[in-house]
């Protein structure tokens, strides 16, 4: 009894979330009642401290998250530390608590950013559903704002961000040849802020939501929104804090746990994908955490941050938003092109064309990244002149992402391709992402972008690029690696169908957008004019039909990991190393170091290997667990 | 590369250029332009939606090309010729959208300064904007105030916008020109209008809940009846 209330888990979450919240909320009264304000219990403060901050921290630390540092610091003995008690998983049950394991921590990102992804889907359709006819017709609009301010923050937040995140944790330890992370504890404990966040931006609904966007713009968001939006601003630290740690972790993963011989230049191009991202992640993620720290004093404190009374600056707000929030962009599809240099590469049986260059252009959108964020407020008001410069870095930005599509296109070349379900994905992701770069390129002239921002052609281009674009990878990649997660293969039949639902449901749901929106169609209002009504009817059935493509994919993955055939090591005939182990991959993933000795993609040469393992060290079948 | 597979080559991308110009040119994509800087940013808007066709039919052969020549039977286990690259190729498909996306940022910077550039006498208008309605006011004409725009046609109209409380957006789809209005600044807009009419003015910016209802109107009228109508305004106001 006294270890089921005291040992880390779900009871003594649920307590400590409580006490913790107590706490929370007495040390805002107590500070209230020192300096004689009146009243003690002011809804907002107290809902900050307790609710979004104490009682997080409070679950968190139930859970275990935190066990093996306290441990430390009190000089308690640490046996973690030696027996790996948090390593791995051997029921269902291990997914359900901090676990240290990379792959384990994957497969539980994966599973929660789909449960938000169906979540942030589902408010969607409830959009759509407004947005058939013209008046309107079943929310208000405080509840119709909040719909698609909840779905655009639980996609970019809380599915394309980490999904993107819990590929990369099952793979590139194993693409390194590393037996884990290198900060196993660290990487658990980003695991667990994530659903915290993601609570956070469901449950605003019960106190009224915030309506001002995703972008949360001041001074609407500042300052006249219902207190979800501070519930907004806290999930945006959560994950942002998540996000950081993850980063950091991969950062120094990939930079010092690579296997002898793996130089920087014979790494995947999944890994220099990572790489750069968690770049981006590490230099722009504290932006957002800014503007979402001071756009919440504004709120809860009254500060002028961004309230022109007082003397704050409201476009402020903005820059700074963008300067996290177009990396982010690229925090959301660079990922993605690791995920299609794999895919490509593998279901063309040829090395990916222009290695080097393709890995530069990385590089290159990073940097090239960070001076285009203006690019979103042409029509701000800001200083004028700053349109040329910040146009011409937004149009340079396609030629890295050019070399990458023309490379990919190239690999095919001549090829022998095999069209399994992840290349199926990757080839809708090339010509869908091909479509909205080039809405990019419209959008990056200025004059195009001063006469459609703020219209649904900015919709259509968003999810050309972030549906089209990040998700089709996501999927690509789930299907890809699925053999390797579960040690079961999903079924092939099922996963074209789910393919040519989803391309077809896409494209009939978000094309007709740019139309409407050139016609003069804008977004974010639940009640427009009835010129627009029959491409609308048409829009909202075509997204009725690209939702239940959803559910075959779910269908197919929950049958396979249960029923599905039996996977060998390496059924795509790949490269990597992740390949080289059993599927799933024995719990410190290689019982001998990998010694790499040569490029990961060399197709087409008789005998060429990426990395050697011992024969007799090759992990048996019988480690598969399920 | 064998003379057949140029022609394959050719052939898909022709066709895959004319379904995307028949996508641009079938379905009314956009509002009559009733401006000046409207005309001139329509003329962007068409010279890089041409560039996005020969791209956009590029690539649609390059990859059609290859789903069809290069399909591999199931059972067949071999590899792909072991190509890592080719350098002329890669600074080639470097320097052409270089090249392509330097001649748009160009076009794009004439077009701005042109636009933004005042014909003579411009006429100075004061936009307030408020959650949820617009007034706008004429300094020459007494102060005169209105909830309708009206507008001399052929006449260069300077717009000084603020704002009462949030980010509002000053946007006439006809006009094709976006400007926030944001609290504590004035924020400016050019605009000619080159034919009369009625056309709708939104605000493109989300304001709060009453944002999709934040619509007047803009009424372009002849210089000679804005004339009568700011006489009227001035002896209205002295009298």
């Amino acid at each position: 009894m006294r270890k089921l209330l005291l040992g880390p888990g779900w009871i003594r979450a649920a307590w400590m979330f409580v006490a913790f919240g107590a706490i929370g909320l007495g040390i805002v009264v107590l500070c209230r009642w020192s300096a004689g304000w009146y009243p003690l219990l002011l809804t907002e403060p107290c809902v900050l401290i307790s609710l979004l901050v104490a009682a997080p921290l409070g679950f968190l630390a139930g859970l275990g998250a935190f066990d093996y540092w306290t441990n430390y610091v009190l000089g308690k003995p640490t046996p973690a530390h030696e027996d790996h008690s948090g390593h791995g998983a051997k029921s269902w049950k291990d997914y359900f608590r901090v676990n240290t394991d990379h792959k384990v921590i994957g497969v539980q990102y994966l599973v929660t950013t789909v449960i938000f992804f169906l979540i942030g889907g589902m408010l969607a359709l409830l959009v759509r559903a407004e947005l058939a006819r013209p008046e309107t017709d079943y929310f208000g609009p405080q509840t119709y704002n909040s719909l698609f301010s909840v779905h655009a923050s639980l996609m970019i937040f809380l599915f394309i961000i980490p999904a993107f995140a819990g590929l990369a944790n099952f793979v590139v330890p194993l693409m390194l040849g590393a037996a884990d992370m290198a900060f196993p504890r660290l990487n658990a404990l980003s695991f667990w802020l994530l659903p915290i966040a993601g609570v956070m931006m469901v449950s605003s609904f019960i106190v009224g939501a915030f309506a001002g966007g995703w972008t949360g713009y001041a001074t609407l968001n500042s300052t006249h929104q219902p207190i979800g939006a501070i519930f907004f601003n806290q999930g945006v630290q959560w994950a942002g804090a998540s996000s950081i740690m993850t980063a950091l972790n991969f950062l120094v993963t990939i930079i010092t746990m690579r296997a002898p011989g793996m130089t920087f230049w014979r790494m995947p191009l999944l890994v220099w994908a990572n790489f750069t991202t968690s770049l981006l992640v590490v230099i722009a993620t504290p932006f957002i955490a800014g503007s979402q720290f001071f756009s919440m004093f504004d709120h809860v404190m009254h500060t002028a941050f961004f309230t022109p009374v007082g003397g704050g600056y409201p476009l402020g707000y903005q820059h700074i938003f963008w300067f996290y929030s177009h990396p982010a962009v690229y925090i959301m599809m660079l990922p993605g092109f690791g995920i299609m240099s794999e895919v490509i590469s593998t279901f063309s049986r040829k090395p990916i064309f222009g290695y080097r260059l393709m890995a530069l252009s990385l590089m290159a959108i990073v940097v090239l990244g960070f001076s285009v964020w203006a690019h979103h407020m042409f029509t701000s008001g800001m200083s004028s002149w700053l349109r040329d410069p910040m146009m011409i870095t937004t149009l340079l930005i396609a030629v890295p992402t050019g070399i990458k599509i023309f490379s990919w296109l190239a690999t095919m070349w001549e090829g022998k391709l095999h069209f399994n379900t992840p290349m199926l994905f990757a080839l809708g992701f090339l010509s869908m992402f091909v479509i909205g770069g080039l809405s990019g390129v419209m959008l990056g002239a200025v004059p195009i972008d001063i006469s459609v921002t703020d219209s649904y052609f900015i919709v259509a281009h968003i999810h050309y690029v972030l549906f089209g674009g990040s998700v089709f990878t996501i999927f690509a990649g789930i299907y890809y690696w699925f053999p390797k997660m579960t040690g079961r293969m999903y079924d092939e039949r099922l996963g074209k169908l789910h393919f040519w639902l989803t391309f077809v449901g896409f494209n009939l749901t978000f094309f007709p957008m740019h139309i409407v929106g050139t016609e003069g169609m804008q977004r974010r209002v639940e009640n427009y004019t009835g010129n627009f009504g029959g491409l609308n009817m048409f829009i909202s059935l075509a997204s009725f039909g690209l939702g239940c493509s959803v559910l075959v994919f779910l269908y197919n993955m929950i049958t396979s990991w249960r029923f599905g055939e039996i996977a060998p090591g390496n059924p795509w005939r790949a490269m990597t190393l992740e390949w080289l182990v059993s599927s799933p991959p024995p719990t410190f993933n290689f019982d001998e170091i990998p010694q790499v000795v040569g490029s990961p993609y060399e197709y087409g040469v008789v005998g060429a290997q990426h990395a050697i393992l011992a024969p007799s060290k090759v992990p048996e079948l019988e480690e598969v667990h399920t | 590369m064998r003379r057949g597979s140029i022609v394959a080559l050719l052939g898909i991308g022709l066709v895959a250029g004319g379904v995307a110009t028949a996508v641009a040119l079938i379905p009314t994509w956009l509002p009559p332009a009733r401006s000046e800087e409207a005309g001139r940013i329509d003329f962007v808007t068409w010279f890089v939606i041409a560039i996005c066709i020969a791209l956009f039919a590029i690539v649609a052969a390059a990859m059609i090309y290859s789903i069809v020549k290069f399909k591999a039977a199931p059972d067949d286990l071999e590899d792909g010729p072991s190509i890592h690259g080719h350098t002329g190729l890669e600074i080639g498909w470097t320097a052409i959208p270089f090249v392509l996306v330097t001649a748009i940022a160009i076009v794009c910077a004439i077009v701005l300064s042109k636009n933004d550039a005042q014909g003579a006498n411009p006429l100075h208008i004061d936009v307030q904007a408020q959650q949820f309605a617009w007034t706008f006011s004429y300094p020459d004409a007494g102060n005169a105030t209105s909830p309708v725009l009206l507008l001399p046609v052929n006449r260069s109209v300077e717009l000084y916008m603020r704002s009462l409380d949030v980010v509002h957006s000053f946007y006439v789809p006809e006009f094709r020109e976006t400007q926030d209005i944001v609290p504590g600044l004035v924020t400016q807009l050019h605009i000619t209008p080159n034919h009369v009419g009625t056309y709708r003015v939104i605000c493109h910016e989300l304001c709060g809940l009453g944002h999709g209802l934040m619509r007047t109107e803009v009424k372009v009228i002849p210089q000679k009846a804005f004339d009568a109508w700011v006489a009227q305004q001035k002896s209205g106001s002295s009298g």
